[in-house]
């Protein structure tokens, strides 16, 4: 097993060596130009296209009578581009949507492909015998002649990339702005189009038409959970394609009779759920922390302003209050409130005081005395420049005081030129 | 009775059942999340095959339409909490319980009567070789099968037409009429799932898509009302069964591939010949616009000289 495993690590078998090689490369150009149609919300065509090249293949099969690759791929090419403009003249030219459009292409260019495949199959002709793997892909199966010619168009895919990244880029996000700065917008699309039947036509030959889609959608998408730059989008896009490539072509090879296509597809959908779940910024996790942490700032904050207006009241800022009393001024459920204030007190903006009650430090005064502030400028704000009637503007006061940044707070002041009093008749305190 | 009648008519009620549910998925606009639930119930129908041992079972039909109504909620939530966009939540969650699927019956190869091939393109050509005896004739027990689910769907469809035309054509007359849109997507889901997995042993997954989407846009596109609607994208499939049987037949190939390939042609057809939204009815529509035009702009033209 050990030793097994590390022949696989250093790629020792030269047919093992083919099938991951092979893998890898396949996944690269899929995945890198799966960016530029997820992008454009095109993910979805890409579907319909790796199921169109089924008829593709089996046509050039029947001219030219051998599994020559070039000559399915040119195949594959021709009639996956002709799905593609058919999709397009249909949403064009009818009431048909393009759900529909990519469904009806999707389904009924593959049925033709399942048909004559099928017809092939039962005349007999010779050789024809792994025309099927393109269903659901030939990884394993895969000769050191494929990985040259596939692997090759992969390399050429990357090339062109890389050379017309920057109108590509300008294309997929803003195609009015493109034609407006005289870029030649209906050809790239049109190149970007080319270039997704290409990826396609490679990447089918790893996983198989109906699993294509992963190969285009599901490295992209779990690179966009990581950044928001193009660039690095596509590379993470690349080295998650190449890293399932590998590793499913490891899985299959660990159990026989284990499909590489759909393993690769399954340990790409591993990395995007790990995406989707971990991902610093735009991660699900990292959104529930952030949204967590709001809620707490927030009802800190107003725990602050709260102790800080009943010091207004009485005159006595830092004088102990009970939770009850508290409670008289800002209904806040006893335990949250309890809550709010032990952390509070780890901060060191209130203290603990004998019979359960709580003192403001300075540095709270300070504190509740900024939200505070804050608060009744933005009413200031909202009646004076927005022209809301006094009695409108707390609620939206009361939310925006805790995003206020303090060069936001700066502006205000100078734009109000420091006012004395709130809306409410109420004095704003300054530092 | 022979053969060729009783894959016609299973093909018929195949692509009926799917036509009547997919319509609606057609008019909603989420053709491909039917797409999507075709391929995932894949890992369920697996699955049940595994605990049941047989095809036909309530239960099986039970579990897939729990898959696919859990693949219209993954959908939802990695679209919804994920932030993804809608095609690719799609396309990110049919693959991935597809190639579950596909793993499973590799893995289970002995254990379930089911390979890849059927899973593309079903066995329609062999339905006639499981029969059983009713009122002393042999029926092919897949006709009782899809004769109960087009029943069902028929009175599914019946039931809540008023429901489920407002939730497609007026999302919020529906809100404000109280008839709750989420709650109707699921149960259009759940039916697609059921409507799934029972035809998916005749015509297998990417097929089922060809007789969700093709009859009802088909047929949306010769008719402006609902009713209408649903009888053409009825008699589409008949249609396309009959069709797909003789060209199967012609070219030695597979049925239901052939049967999406009929119902291709005959939105083709539709689509530049329908009398009311055909492209080439449109042209002219348009030609005499122009000409109406230019011919009131002649006699404007002759009145002022």
């Amino acid at each position: 097993m050990n030793d097994s495993l590390f022949d696989f690590l250093v790629l020792r078998d030269l047919s093992t060596r083919t099938v991951v090689i092979g893998s890898m490369l396949l996944g690269i150009g899929s995945a890198a130009i799966g960016c530029f149609a997820l992008l454009r919300k095109r993910a979805l065509v890409g579907d319909a296209v790796a199921h169109s090249v089924l008829p593709g293949i089996a046509i050039a099969f029947l001219i030219v009578g051998s599994k020559d690759p070039l000559a399915l791929m040119v195949g594959a090419v021709v009639t996956g581009w002709f799905s593609m403009i058919a999709m397009d003249y249909i949403v064009r030219n009818s009431r048909i949507r393009e759900d529909a459009a990519i469904g009806l292409a999707l389904s009924v260019f593959f049925g033709l492909g399942i048909l004559l495949l099928t017809h092939i199959q039962h005349t007999g002709a010779a050789n024809q015998s792994g025309l099927d793997k393109f269903l659901f892909g030939q990884a394993a199966s895969l000769l050191a002649r494929d990985v040259a010619v596939f692997g090759s168009v992969s390399l050429i895919l990357l090339l062109v990339l890389i050379v017309t990244f920057k109108e590509l880029k300008v294309v997929s996000f803003d195609p009015d702005f493109t034609r407006a700065i005289g870029f030649p917008a209906r050809f790239l699309e049109l190149l970007l189009t080319t270039l997704l039947v290409v990826a396609v036509v490679a990447g089918i030959q790893a996983v198989g038409v109906v699993l294509m889609a992963a190969m285009l959608i599901t490295p992209a998408a779990a690179a966009r959970y990581w950044t928001e730059r193009l660039g690095v989008m596509i590379l993470l896009a690349s080295l998650f394609g190449i890293l399932s490539g590998y590793v499913g072509a490891f899985i299959s090879y660990l159990e026989p009779h284990m499909p590489t296509g759909p393993w690769i597809v399954v340990v790409a959908s591993f990395i995007f759920f790990v995406s989707l779940l971990s991902a610093p910024k735009r991660g699900v996790i990292a959104q529930l922390l952030r949204r967590r942490k709001n809620v707490r700032v927030t009802l800190e904050e107003n725990i602050l302003k709260t102790m800080h207006r009943m010091g207004e009241a009485d005159r006595e800022m830092q004088d102990p209050r009970s939770i009850s009393e508290i409670q008289n001024y800002r209904s806040i459920p006893a335990a949250v409130l309890q809550r709010g204030l032990l952390r509070l007190a780890s901060e060191g903006y209130v203290t603990s005081q004998p019979n359960k009650k709580w003192s403001l430090t300075t540095q709270g005064v300070v504190e509740g005395a900024r939200i505070t502030r804050l608060h009744r400028l933005w009413e200031v704000y909202l009646t004076e420049y927005v022209r809301i009637a006094p009695d409108h503007v707390h609620d939206d006061a009361e939310s925006i005081e805790h995003v206020l940044t303090p060069e936001l707070e700066v502006e205000l002041q100078r734009l109000l030129q420091r006012p004395a009093i709130d809306p409410h008749q109420q004095t704003i305190p300054y530092r | 009775m022979d053969a060729a009648f009783w894959i016609i008519l299973t093909g018929t009620l195949a692509g009926a059942s799917c036509a009547l549910v997919g319509s609606f998925l057609v008019l909603r606009k989420m053709s491909m999340l039917g797409d999507a639930i075709s391929h995932a119930v894949l890992p369920g129908i697996v699955i049940a095959f595994l605990m049941t041992g047989s095809r036909s079972s309530i239960p099986m039909l039970l579990g897939a339409a729990l898959f696919g109504l859990l693949t219209a909620f993954i959908v939802e939530t990695l679209h919804r909490k994920g932030k993804l966009q809608q095609d690719a939540s799609i396309g990110v969650t049919f693959t991935w319980l597809f190639a579950i699927g596909v793993i499973l019956i590799s893995r289970y190869t002995g254990m379930v009567d089911l390979d890849q091939d059927c899973v593309l393109y079903g066995e329609i050509a062999y339905v006639t070789l499981d029969t059983v005896a009713v009122w002393g004739v042999q029926v092919p027990s897949a006709i009782l099968t899809l004769g109960g689910l087009f029943i069902v769907n028929l009175l599914f469809v019946g039931v809540s037409f008023k429901e489920l035309k407002i939730t497609a054509f007026d999302p919020s007359l529906a809100l404000s009429l109280g008839i709750s849109a989420t709650l109707w997507h699921y149960v259009l889901m759940g039916m697609v799932s059921m409507t799934t997995v029972a035809t998916f042993w005749s015509v297998g997954a990417i097929l089922v898509v060809a007789m969700l989407i093709a009859p009802g846009a088909t047929a949306w596109l010769l008719t402006d009302r609902l009713r209408s609607m649903l009888l053409y994208s009825l008699l589409l499939s008949l249609a396309s069964a009959i069709g797909g049987y003789y060209l199967a037949v012609a070219l030695d190939g597979s049925i239901a591939g052939a049967m999406a390939v009929v119902s291709g042609i005959l939105f083709a057809l539709a689509l530049f010949f329908s009398p009311t939204h055909g492209i080439l009815v449109r042209r002219i529509r348009l030609r005499r616009v122009v000409e109406r035009e230019a011919k009131i702009k002649g006699g404007d033209a002759a009145l002022q000289s």
